[in-house]
């Protein structure tokens, strides 16, 4: 039934419009491409001439990868990623806009988006010529019964035979019918693969170029998470431990101030500010539990979550199975991502119970994490908690899940790799 | 008592050396790494050393292991060790041993003089002193089901965890040393440990049970 759908359906005749404009676009291509290269390079000869020609057709080699990105798109709804402009990252820039550079010519991407532009053509007209002539051919077949007898030669001829009995001619139209009935699942086949073939030739590369662009974007965030961070630890200074100590200094001053006079009110302040300094001294330790606790160097995750679980006000459930310590930066991303979420457990999640799983997997392997509550869930991902938890997993190319519908409960997980 | 103190920072050195001195205790030395404490202490023979975690050359936990070393050589010397943090961790590697005569506090605990001393005077016997903080994460990381207990029995528990007397306990929970005794019993009853005829071999059993 759908391949009789198929003869009418929008995605077909789509298909079909594509190769078209394909083939009117690879001719375009294909001439300015072969044109701009061939007198370019002819006019290198000449002084250098040439050398705006090679720009100017590079540039258009780049706009037309772009358009195509965008033609794609439009058809197939496959969107294909684009890459760096020149002289964005990763990639070399024109000397005063036009004259390309000699590091260009060494670029993969350069010689993508030419190869692209020559292969349009080619691969357009094939693709609309086997599409043309699946329903043309399928079409004369079907209807081929019905005039027969006006032919000069009393039927159609292939070769040297004639069909002119009842049995050829039905044959023929069975042929043609299934011609027809394929010819739209070729059509859209070959729509497919030639958008398969734009995916290879502009979709994301592994190259060099890509990398530095994903580095860069990601260097990018781990800078801001950081510079986030000290924001953070120097407000909590300000705000916790600074002002304690001021309060401190102000009691032991009134306190000085009244010894002469009157003792049991100096003995008074002295307690109180007894009492502020230690407070002080709890506020500076949990502030270093909260950034990297130096037990985390020494012995590890296992050990350092302890301290975690005895501070969060919410009972935790802590399974910490790490057979081979990961590298420094691994542990630390670890330790913060637990740190950051028992703080949320705490402070919003209104939850009875926490639990905390940390299991390493193989060597080097991978760390998940994973924290879980109880609580009432609609966790805001674009908080800076959590996002600043994104960032800093993203910096250590890891990956990051939060789970956290209205009504609870909550799940944060992360998985972290150790290589 | 006589006291060797181990710790790389001169200000707490000389406050300590202070406190314990205005207190009427003999401080015979104080050295500023491991290895300076490990000599003094083979030297004076003192009857508890006083030691920080972190010390010179790495600043990680040379503190700690020099008290191991104090405490498996000369077991008759109480070792209270000093830190910045305290790490269930480094509790445990403490207690592992030799259970008895050792001790582990927050520095900022020095800062109650008479707590400390009496601490100090705890480990220097043959007792045991650690930080409530430890106990803390003891009880949050202990592997066993600590469900069963009252609240207060829960309290009674972590303030045995800590090293404290039967009267020390009934003095902080202000009740009686009877209704003491009842709590350490239940406790001891529910959790399936044989109760121990000493103060700190009943710790001992308490902090084996949540260690392990």
């Amino acid at each position: 039934m759908f391949l009789l759908r198929d003869l009418v359906s929008a995605r077909t005749w789509l298909a079909m419009t594509q190769h078209l404009a394909g083939l009117f676009l690879g001719f375009v291509a294909i001439f300015v491409v072969t044109f701009g290269l061939g007198f370019g390079v002819g006019g290198l000869f000449f002084a250098l001439v040439g050398l705006p020609l090679l720009g100017v057709t590079l540039r258009l080699a780049h706009w037309f990868a772009q358009a195509e990105r965008a033609r794609f798109a439009l058809f197939t709804g496959a969107r294909i990623p684009a890459w760096p402009g020149a002289g964005s990252a990763g990639r070399a820039d024109f000397r005063w806009g036009i004259i390309p550079r000699w590091q260009m010519w060494r670029e993969s991407a350069t010689w993508a988006e030419i190869g692209y532009a020559l292969l349009r053509l080619p691969v357009s007209a094939a693709a609309a010529t086997i599409s043309i002539l699946a329903w043309s051919v399928g079409l004369i077949l079907v209807v081929l019964p019905a005039y027969a007898w006006a032919m000069p030669s009393g039927g159609p001829t292939i070769g040297d035979t004639v069909l002119h009995t009842r049995a050829e001619l039905t044959l023929s139209a069975v042929i043609g019918a299934l011609l027809l009935l394929a010819a739209p699942q070729l059509t859209r086949g070959l729509a497919v693969a030639d958008g398969a073939l734009a995916r290879i030739l502009l979709g994301p590369r592994r190259d060099l170029a890509a990398r530095v662009m994903e580095l860069e974007k990601s260097r990018e965030r781990v800078v801001d998470a950081a510079e986030a961070e000290r924001r953070r630890i120097e407000r909590d200074l300000h705000d916790g431990a600074q002002q304690r100590l001021v309060a401190l200094a102000m009691e032991l001053g009134r306190a000085k101030a009244r010894f002469a006079d009157d003792l049991d009110a100096a003995r008074e302040l002295v307690d109180q500010a007894h009492v502020q300094a230690k407070e002080a001294l709890t506020e500076l330790r949990n502030l270093v539990r909260g950034v990297h606790p130096p037990v985390l160097t020494d012995r590890g995750l296992d050990a350092a979550l302890s301290g975690l679980a005895a501070l969060c006000p919410v009972p935790v459930d802590m399974h910490v199975d790490v057979p081979v310590r990961p590298r420094a930066s691994i542990e630390a991303v670890a330790y913060f991502v637990v740190a950051e979420a028992l703080t949320n457990v705490a402070k919003h999640s209104r939850a009875s119970h926490a639990k905390v799983v940390v299991e390493g997997h193989g060597f080097p392997g991978t760390l998940t994490v994973m924290i879980s509550d109880d609580g009432i869930g609609g966790a805001d991902i674009t908080s800076t908690g959590l996002s600043g938890l994104a960032d800093r997993i993203s910096g250590v190319d890891g990956r990051m899940s939060v789970e956290s519908p209205v009504g609870g409960p909550t799940i944060v997980a992360a998985e972290l790799p150790c290589g | 008592m006589r006291v060797v103190i181990a710790e790389d920072s001169v200000l707490l050195r000389e406050g300590l050396t202070r406190l314990l001195t205005e207190a009427g205790h003999e401080v015979a030395a104080v050295a500023g790494d491991g290895e300076g404490f490990l000599r003094a202490v083979a030297e004076h023979t003192p009857d508890v050393v006083v030691v920080d975690v972190r010390m010179p050359p790495t600043f990680t936990d040379e503190g700690l292991r020099a008290a191991l070393v104090v405490r498996d050589r000369w077991p008759k010397i109480g070792v209270l060790v000093l830190s910045q943090w305290v790490e269930e961790r480094y509790a445990t590697e403490l207690i592992s041993g030799r259970p008895h005569g050792v001790g582990y506090l927050l520095k900022d605990r020095v800062a109650d003089v008479a707590e400390f001393l009496d601490a100090l005077a705890r480990v220097a016997d043959g007792g045991s002193a650690l930080d409530p903080e430890v106990v803390a994460q003891l009880l949050a990381r202990s592997r066993h089901p600590l469900g069963e207990l009252t609240p207060r029995e829960r309290e009674v528990l972590a303030l045995m965890a800590e090293g404290r007397s039967n009267a020390a306990i009934a003095d902080t929970l202000v009740v009686g040393g009877g209704a003491v005794e009842k709590h350490i019993n239940n406790i001891f009853t529910k959790l399936g440990l044989a109760p121990g005829d000493r103060d700190h071999r009943r710790v001992l059993a308490v902090l084996r049970y949540l260690g392990t």
